[in-house]
């Protein structure tokens, strides 16, 4: 988690008024690089990671030893060709692969815990900005992301309309739905309720909210996969035992499944930065900034849209990503639109599903040979 | 590219915006982007010809025109596209309107139900027509309201629709109709292709 070798960081020295009303400056933006930015600088992509993602989009992680996030789409010949494009991705503020984050330290020296501020996806779209200025790109040929990837990409391109040509949010929202926010309620819950949180002190009480971190990412997880996934993937075997065995432990391959995910992401994650970025993903409301108008968030752009979702996505469904389309489509903007069959749930976009690559492949390469 | 889509093309003129509706694999949406600088949508709900499209470099949105043409506003497009499509939906009228809402105009084609050889085959054989322009048996056709050119002529007239131009097809022959020679081409062409406006 706090493996400093490794990690590129760019500190921002601009102060950044967050929306909650307070400002930072001096803090550190973890981010890394893939392919090689062209000398016009035309092909860069900025990569906008999820909820528990980090910087390391592809190849092996510096960290956790495992494979990127979305080794699947990014790496070279794949959909994000790094032969042909430069991609960046940095960790959002509030993350904790060194950006600046609530395991850092406040200018007493303290760990921030709950004392860091509550950062918005407005804010993280913000701090990365930064990166543009570093690199000298004036402009992006691309954003992508999905979930709450998918929510920087629109919030990015709305705060800075003409900075990238093509916009690709996938499996996303404008707008957190209730469902969202309850089960981001519920990880939240989970991880408080573990007596070892301490108010969000843990580092410097030497306990570790392992428990509900892990109870957090269990609940989670189901949402991310479908009914018809699990059931085809685990139904009812047992794990390594003949019969039931009347008491509680992992009698289901699905329980083993689960408590193995939730152990192994609380080596790699910290708990106040779920509550953090949960937090983002809950606040989120990209047409309220708009006075409920969502079409206004885009109406000085002249970038062009490719939205993609996923048929058996019950945690960002079609619906929801469609409402996307029909706010650019009431304003004429330049918008592609794909569900892709899938029954791999929200997870699909970061799994190897070959008509969702394929298209993501097809509409990037098409739209470079053009521009 | 079938002569269908060069006589569209050719009642398009260069440079203006345009909506394809049930675009299939994007072949017109390509030919008028490469030849006449249009700036063309698509809207199709089959998600593998969408995936050609995209394979073409085309902007297309899966949807169903029955739904989804409510989210363009009025007269956002110079030209919405229909080929071969309007007697397969449920409800042609209210498709027709919503072409004419979105487009200044629409160019609405439709396989003539009056062609000589579809009264031929119905007459003498019994069955339902098979042809070029209706390839599928009853059981499977996608065809929901099939009419004749005829029909669909006075269908427009009746509803106040402005027709600018209507062409009979026979395979490569193209000829105008008008209210004189409606029956003579209600029965030789096997396409009707109007270009309308309300």
């Amino acid at each position: 988690m706090n493996t400093e070798k490794n990690i590129k960081t760019l500190i921002i020295k601009k102060p950044l008024k967050l929306d909650c009303g307070k400002t930072i400056k001096d803090f550190p933006i973890a981010y890394e690089t893939y392919g090689s930015l062209n000398s016009k600088k035309d092909n860069a992509i900025l990569v906008f990671h999820a909820l528990t993602g980090d910087q390391f989009v592809t190849g092996t992680n510096p960290v956790t030893k495992k494979d990127g996030w979305w080794s699947y789409a990014v790496g070279p010949n794949k959909a994000i060709d790094t032969n042909k494009y430069f991609v960046i991705c940095s960790n959002v503020i509030g993350g904790c692969m060194g950006s600046y984050g609530p395991s850092h330290k406040d200018s007493d020296q303290n760990i921030f815990g709950t004392n860091f501020p509550v950062i918005t996806i407005n804010d993280m779209v913000n701090a990365q900005y930064n990166l543009l200025e570093h690199f000298g790109i004036n402009q992006l040929f691309s954003i992508a992301g999905g979930s709450m990837g998918g929510m920087q990409v629109l919030q990015f391109i709305s705060n800075f309309p003409d900075k990238s040509k093509t916009v690709i949010p996938i499996a996303t929202t404008s707008s957190h739905s209730a469902q969202n926010i309850a089960f981001n309620e519920l990880g939240r819950q989970a991880i408080t309720a573990d007596s070892d949180w301490k108010n969000g002190n843990y580092t410097s009480n030497k306990t570790n909210p392992g428990k509900g971190l892990a109870v957090a990412r269990m609940a989670a997880h189901i949402t991310y996969l479908s009914k018809k996934g699990l059931q085809e993937k685990f139904g009812r075997k047992l794990q390594e035992r003949e019969d039931l065995k009347f008491g509680f432990d992992a009698d289901f391959q699905i329980e083993s499944y689960l408590r193995y995910q939730g152990s192994v992401f609380v080596d790699r994650f910290d708990a106040n930065s779920y509550l953090y970025i949960t937090r983002a993903m809950d606040y989120f409301d990209l047409s309220k900034q708009f006075k409920g108008n969502l079409s206004d968030a885009f109406i000085n752009t002249k970038a062009k849209f490719f939205i993609i979702s996923f048929t058996s996505d019950w945690l960002y469904p079609t619906q929801e990503n469609k409402d996307i389309v029909i706010a650019l489509n009431s304003i004429g903007a330049d918008v592609g639109f794909v569900e892709i069959e899938s029954d791999k749930g929200h997870d699909s976009f970061l799994l190897d599903v070959p008509d969702f690559l394929n298209a993501l492949k097809n509409f990037l390469d098409k739209s470079y040979d053009e521009k | 590219m079938k002569n269908e889509f060069k006589v569209i093309a050719d009642l398009i003129e260069k440079d203006k915006k345009v909506l394809d509706v049930g675009c299939a694999d994007g072949t017109l949406m390509k030919f008028l982007k490469e030849n006449k600088n249009v700036n063309i949508r698509g809207l199709e709900i089959s998600k593998e010809k969408v995936q050609e499209c995209i394979a073409k470099g085309l902007t297309v949105i899966e949807g169903n025109a029955e739904k989804d043409l409510q989210q363009f506003p009025d007269k956002s497009f110079d030209y919405v596209v229909l080929s071969q499509t309007l007697q397969a939906f449920l409800n042609p009228e209210l498709v027709l309107d919503e072409l004419l809402r979105v487009g200044k105009r629409a160019i609405v084609t439709i396989p003539n139900f009056g062609y000589w050889k579809v009264r031929f085959h119905l007459l003498f054989k019994g069955t339902m027509p098979i042809t070029k322009t209706l390839p599928d048996e009853w059981y499977n056709t996608p065809n929901l309201h099939m009419c004749t050119i005829k029909d669909f002529f006075y269908f427009v007239k009746s509803k106040e629709i402005k027709i600018f131009k209507s062409l009979a097809l026979n395979n490569i022959n193209t000829s105008l109709i008008n209210s004189n020679n409606l029956g003579i081409k209600n029965l030789f062409a096997d396409l009707g292709i109007f270009l309308i406006e309300k």
